[in-house]
C-alpha cells in the first residue's frame, strides 16, 4: 500500500468510529489525523502513530467484536440460559495475560528507536534560542547576533478581541500569523534550545513532529530537519497554559533554500529591519542566562 | 464500637432517627451521610458542568464571543478542581458509605463522628474555592494542575484555593481511613477478604491510594505557599529550584489520582454485570490482584505526565515502558468482564446499559491511552485536544457513568423504591450519544493540532469544535433527567421487592427493603453469607 493510500485509510477509518463520515463533504471536516509532517522525525513519529492506532483497531476489533457477540448471543429476551459454572479459568487468565504482554513488547521496539532518534542531538547545523514570553516568542540565532521577537500578527490581535466584530473567517490565517516568522534553511539540522522567561510555555508545530517545553532556568533541546523541497510556512503554537493569553502566541517557521536562508541572515546582520529591532528586547534577563545555569535537574 | 452498640439498644429494632437539620448536621449514620456525600457531589456535578458549558459556548465559534480569556482559564481550571474533588471522589465516598457497611455485614461505618467530620470538610472547603471566583484577579486561572510559576500569578484567590485543597485532602484521607477500618475490622464473622463482592475489593484499594498520595499533594500545594508568601524558591529558578520539581511530586499524587477515580468504577461494574448476565464473576481472584497491580504501577508512571519537560533518554524509556504495562491487567479486568457476559443470559436494565458503556467506552478510553504512553507519539499529542479526548472518555463515560450505574443499581434497596425505567433509558441513551458526540470530535482536533485550554482557536478548527460543543448541550441537559428520574422514584415509585434484581447477589441484598437504618445490627449468620455470596 502506498502512504498516500494508507493516509488516506486512516483518515477514513478515523472518520468512521466518528461515525460521522458524511459530514466530510467540506473540507475542514477531512483533518481528522496528525499530519505527517515534513521532517525526518515528523514521519518516523507519524507512522508510529499508524502503527498503533492500527493495533488499537485490530485488538478493538476483537474485544469489541467479542462484547458485541455476547450481547447479542446470550439475550435473556432470546431465551439464554445462563452457564453459572463458568467461574474461572487460570488456563485463559495466562493467555490474556501473555498476549497482551508479547504486543506491548511489539509495539515497545519501534517506539523506542524512534526515540533514541529524537535524543541524538549531534551534528546540529544551526543552533536557535527560543525563549518564551507572556506571550511571543524570542527568537536568538547564536552565534550570528541575530535575534528577534516574534508575535501575533495585527489582523487576528484586532480581530481576536472580544466583541472586535470581525468575523474570524474574514482574517487569513486567524490565529496562525505572526509578525516576524523564524527563518530556517530546508535541509540542515536545526538545534532549538528552549527556555522561558516568565512561566513555562510548548513550542509545537505539528508539521515538524515535536514539541517541547520552554522552562523558566531550564533549558531544553530538540532538533528538526526540514526535508529537502520542502519549502514553505509551518504554523503551531504555545502548547503550554501560559495565562490570560495563551491561545494567542503562535509560531510560523518560514523554510527556505539554504542560499535564500543565508541572504537573508545576512540582510538582518547588515540591519534590515523588517523582522524586529533587537532593542526591543528587554534590558536584562531577570532569569539567568544559558552560561550562568546550575546543570538543570531535570531527571 | 461501644456507642454503636448502645445506639443499636437504645433504637431498639425501630428506625428512629432525629429529625430536622439535626439529623444532618450531627448525622453519624452511614446512610444519612453517604447520601449528603451524594447530593453534594450531585450539586458540584452541575456546578462544574455549568463551568464546562461556558467553556463549550465560547469555542463554539473561532473569535471570543462571550468570556475575557482570563475568565476562561478560570472556568478550564475550577471545572477540573470541581469535577475531580467536588463531584467524582466525594460520590465515591457517599456509594461507599452506603454499601460498603452492608456489603460486609456491619451496623455502619467503623468512625460514625470522623465520618461527620469528613463530610462536613466538604461545604467549606468547596466555599472557600467557589468564593475565589468573586475576589480580586479572579479564580484560579492557572489549570488544576496548578504548575508555578504561573500559578504563582494568580491573586486573592491564591491561599483561598491552597486551603481549599488542604480541607479537600484532609476530608478523603479521613473518609479513605473509615473505609480501611471498616472493611478490615467490621466485616461479619465468616465473611473472608476473599468473599467480600469486588466493589469493597476495589475500595480498599482506593482507600490505601488516598492515605499514600493527599499528603504529597498537600506537601506539594504548601511548598507553593511558602514560595507565594515567605519568599522559599522551591519552584523558582531564580532562587535555585526547579518549576519541573513542582510537575514530578505532583504527578506523583496525580497519577494514582487518576485510579482513585476509576477503582471505584471497576467495583461496581463487577457487580453489575454479573447481576444482569445472571452468572457468577468471571475469574473474581485475578479480578482483586489486578486492581492491586493497577495500584501499584500507579506509583510508577508519573512521569508520563510529563514527557515534554525534558527528560533523560532513560527516564523516558521506563516511563513509557512501565505505562505501557498498565495495559496488562486493565485488559486482564476488561477480559473478565467479556468472559463474565458471555453465555450468560443478559438483560438491559438501565444499570446494565450504563455498565456496558462504560465497558465499551472506557475500553476506548484505555487504547488512547495506551498511544498516549508511546513517547514519540506524544510529542504530538502532549497537551493538545487528544489528551482532553482520552481523559474524558475514562472519566465521564468511564467513572460518571459507572457512579450513575451503581446509583440506579442500588437506588431501589436505598429508597424501597423503582425509579421510572422508561425515563433511565431516555436518560441513558441521551447521555451515551452526548458524551460521544462531545468528546470523540476532540481527538480529531488534537491530532490537526490544537492545543488544549485555548479559548480561541483558528478557522480550520471550527467545524469539530462546532459538533463537540452541541454534544456538550445534549450531555449537559440529559442531566437533568437523572435528577428527575431520582426525584421522582424517591416520591412517588413502584415498591421495590427485597431483590429487585433477580440476578443480584451479596450482602445487600439480603437485608429488607428499604435497607434498615443500622444495616445489620446483628451480624449475618453463616448461611446467610454463603447465600448471599455466588463466587
Amino acid at each position: 500500500m502506498t502512504r498516500h493510500a494508507r493516509t488516506a485509510l486512516s483518515a477514513t477509518a478515523f472518520a468512521i468510529l466518528g461515525s460521522l463520515a458524511p459530514l466530510a463533504a467540506h473540507a475542514e471536516w477531512g483533518n481528522l489525523n496528525m499530519p505527517v509532517g515534513v521532517t525526518v522525525l515528523s514521519k518516523e513519529i507519524h507512522a508510529l502513530h499508524m502503527t498503533m492506532f492500527w493495533w488499537c483497531v485490530a485488538i478493538g476489533v476483537f474485544v469489541f467484536g467479542w462484547m458485541i457477540w455476547s450481547l447479542v448471543a446470550f439475550r435473556k429476551s432470546q431465551g439464554a440460559k445462563p452457564d453459572t459454572t463458568m467461574t474461572h479459568s487460570t488456563k485463559a487468565e495466562i493467555v490474556w495475560t501473555v498476549i497482551p504482554v508479547v504486543i506491548l513488547v511489539i509495539m515497545a521496539i519501534p517506539a523506542a528507536r524512534t526515540l533514541i532518534a529524537i535524543e541524538d542531538t549531534r551534528n546540529t547545523e544551526i543552533s536557535i534560542k527560543v525563549t518564551g514570553y507572556q506571550w511571543k516568542w524570542h527568537y536568538d540565532y547564536l552565534g550570528e547576533d541575530v535575534k528577534f521577537f516574534s508575535s501575533l500578527a495585527r489582523a487576528s490581535d484586532e480581530a481576536r478581541q472580544l466583541g472586535s466584530g470581525v468575523n474570524p473567517e474574514s482574517v487569513e490565517n486567524y490565529l496562525r500569523d505572526v509578525d516576524n516568522p523564524l527563518v530556517v534553511p530546508e535541509d540542515t539540522k536545526v538545534r532549538v534550545l528552549l527556555t522561558a522567561q516568565d512561566v513555562i510555555h510548548a513550542w509545537w508545530v505539528p508539521a515538524f513532529g515535536m514539541k517541547k517545553d520552554a522552562i523558566p532556568g531550564n533549558v531544553n533541546e530538540l532538533w528538526f530537519k526540514v526535508e529537502k523541497g520542502k519549502t514553505g510556512l509551518y504554523r503551531g503554537q504555545c502548547a503550554e497554559l501560559c495565562g490570560r493569553d495563551h491561545g494567542f502566541m503562535p509560531i510560523v517557521v518560514k523554510v527556505v533554500t539554504k542560499d535564500e536562508y543565508r541572504t537573508w541572515l545576512a540582510g538582518q546582520k547588515a540591519g534590515e529591519s523588517t523582522p524586529a529591532d533587537a532593542s526591543s528586547e528587554p534590558a536584562a534577563d531577570s532569569s539567568p542566562t544559558i552560561a550562568a545555569l546550575p546543570a538543570a535537574p531535570q531527571g | 464500637m461501644a456507642n454503636t452498640a448502645t445506639h443499636d439498644h437504645a433504637h431498639d429494632h425501630h428506625d428512629h432517627k432525629p429529625h430536622g437539620l439535626k439529623r444532618w448536621l450531627y448525622a453519624t449514620n452511614h446512610k444519612d451521610i453517604g447520601t449528603m456525600y451524594l447530593v453534594f457531589a450531585c450539586v458540584m456535578f452541575f456546578l462544574g458542568g455549568a463551568m464546562a458549558l461556558v467553556i463549550r459556548a465560547e469555542l463554539f465559534q473561532p473569535g471570543l464571543q462571550f468570556v475575557d480569556p482570563g475568565f476562561y482559564n478560570s472556568m478550564t481550571t475550577m471545572h477540573a478542581l470541581l469535577m475531580i474533588f467536588g463531584a467524582v471522589m466525594p460520590a465515591w465516598t457517599g456509594l461507599a458509605n452506603w454499601m460498603v457497611p452492608m456489603q460486609v455485614g456491619a451496623p455502619d461505618m467503623a468512625l460514625p463522628r470522623l465520618n461527620n467530620f469528613s463530610f462536613w470538610l466538604l461545604p467549606f472547603a468547596f466555599t472557600l474555592l467557589l468564593l475565589t471566583l468573586f475576589v480580586p484577579g479572579g479564580a484560579p486561572a492557572g489549570g488544576w494542575t496548578l504548575y508555578p510559576p504561573l500559578s504563582l500569578q494568580a491573586g486573592d484567590s491564591f491561599p483561598l484555593t491552597i486551603f481549599a485543597i488542604h480541607l479537600m485532602g484532609i476530608s478523603s484521607i479521613l473518609g479513605a481511613i473509615n473505609v480501611v477500618v471498616t472493611i478490615l475490622n467490621m466485616r461479619a464473622p465468616g465473611m473472608g477478604l476473599l468473599n467480600m463482592p469486588l466493589f469493597c475489593w476495589t475500595w480498599l484499594i482506593t482507600a490505601y491510594l488516598l492515605i499514600a498520595v493527599m499528603p504529597v499533594l498537600a506537601g506539594a500545594v504548601t511548598m507553593l505557599l511558602t514560595d507565594y508568601f515567605f519568599g522559599t524558591s522551591f519552584f523558582a529558578a531564580s532562587g535555585g529550584g526547579d518549576p519541573v520539581m513542582f510537575q514530578h511530586i505532583f504527578w506523583f499524587f496525580g497519577h494514582p489520582e487518576v485510579y482513585i477515580l476509576i477503582l471505584p468504577a471497576f467495583g461496581v461494574v463487577s457487580e453489575i454485570i454479573p447481576t444482569f448476565s445472571r452468572k457468577p464473576l468471571f475469574g473474581y481472584e485475578s479480578m482483586v490482584y489486578a486492581t492491586a497491580s493497577i495500584a501499584f504501577l500507579s506509583f510508577i508512571v508519573w512521569a508520563h505526565h510529563m514527557f515534554t519537560v525534558g527528560m533523560p533518554l532513560a527516564g523516558q524509556l521506563f516511563f513509557m515502558l512501565s505505562t505501557m504495562l498498565i495495559a496488562v491487567p486493565t485488559g486482564v479486568k476488561v477480559f473478565n468482564w467479556c468472559a463474565t457476559m458471555w453465555k450468560g443470559s443478559i438483560s438491559f436494565e438501565t444499570p446494565m446499559l450504563f455498565a456496558i458503556a462504560f465497558l465499551f467506552l472506557f475500553t476506548l478510553g484505555g487504547f488512547s491511552g495506551l498511544m498516549l504512553a508511546i513517547v514519540p507519539a506524544d510529542f504530538q499529542y502532549h497537551d493538545s485536544y487528544f489528551v482532553v479526548a482520552h481523559f474524558h472518555y475514562v472519566l465521564v463515560p468511564g467513572a460518571v457513568f459507572a457512579i450513575m450505574a451503581g446509583v440506579y443499581y442500588w437506588l431501589p434497596k436505598w429508597t424501597g423504591r423503582m425509579y421510572n425505567e422508561k425515563i433511565g433509558k431516555l436518560h441513558f441513551w441521551l447521555s451515551t450519544i452526548g458524551v460521544n458526540v462531545l468528546f470523540f470530535p476532540q481527538h480529531f482536533l488534537g491530532l490537526a493540532g490544537m492545543p488544549r485550554r485555548i479559548p480561541d482557536y483558528s478557522t480550520q478548527f471550527a467545524d469539530w469544535n462546532m459538533v463537540s460543543s452541541l454534544g456538550a448541550s445534549l450531555f449537559g441537559f440529559s442531566q437533568l433527567l437523572f435528577v428527575y428520574v431520582i426525584w421522582s422514584a424517591v416520591r412517588s415509585g413502584e415498591k421495590a421487592a427485597d431483590r429487585p434484581w433477580e440476578g443480584a447477589h451479596g450482602l445487600e441484598w439480603e437485608l429488607p427493603t428499604p435497607a434498615p437504618y443500622h444495616s445489620w445490627e446483628t451480624p449475618p449468620t453463616r448461611s446467610v453469607i454463603s447465600h448471599g455470596a455466588m463466587h
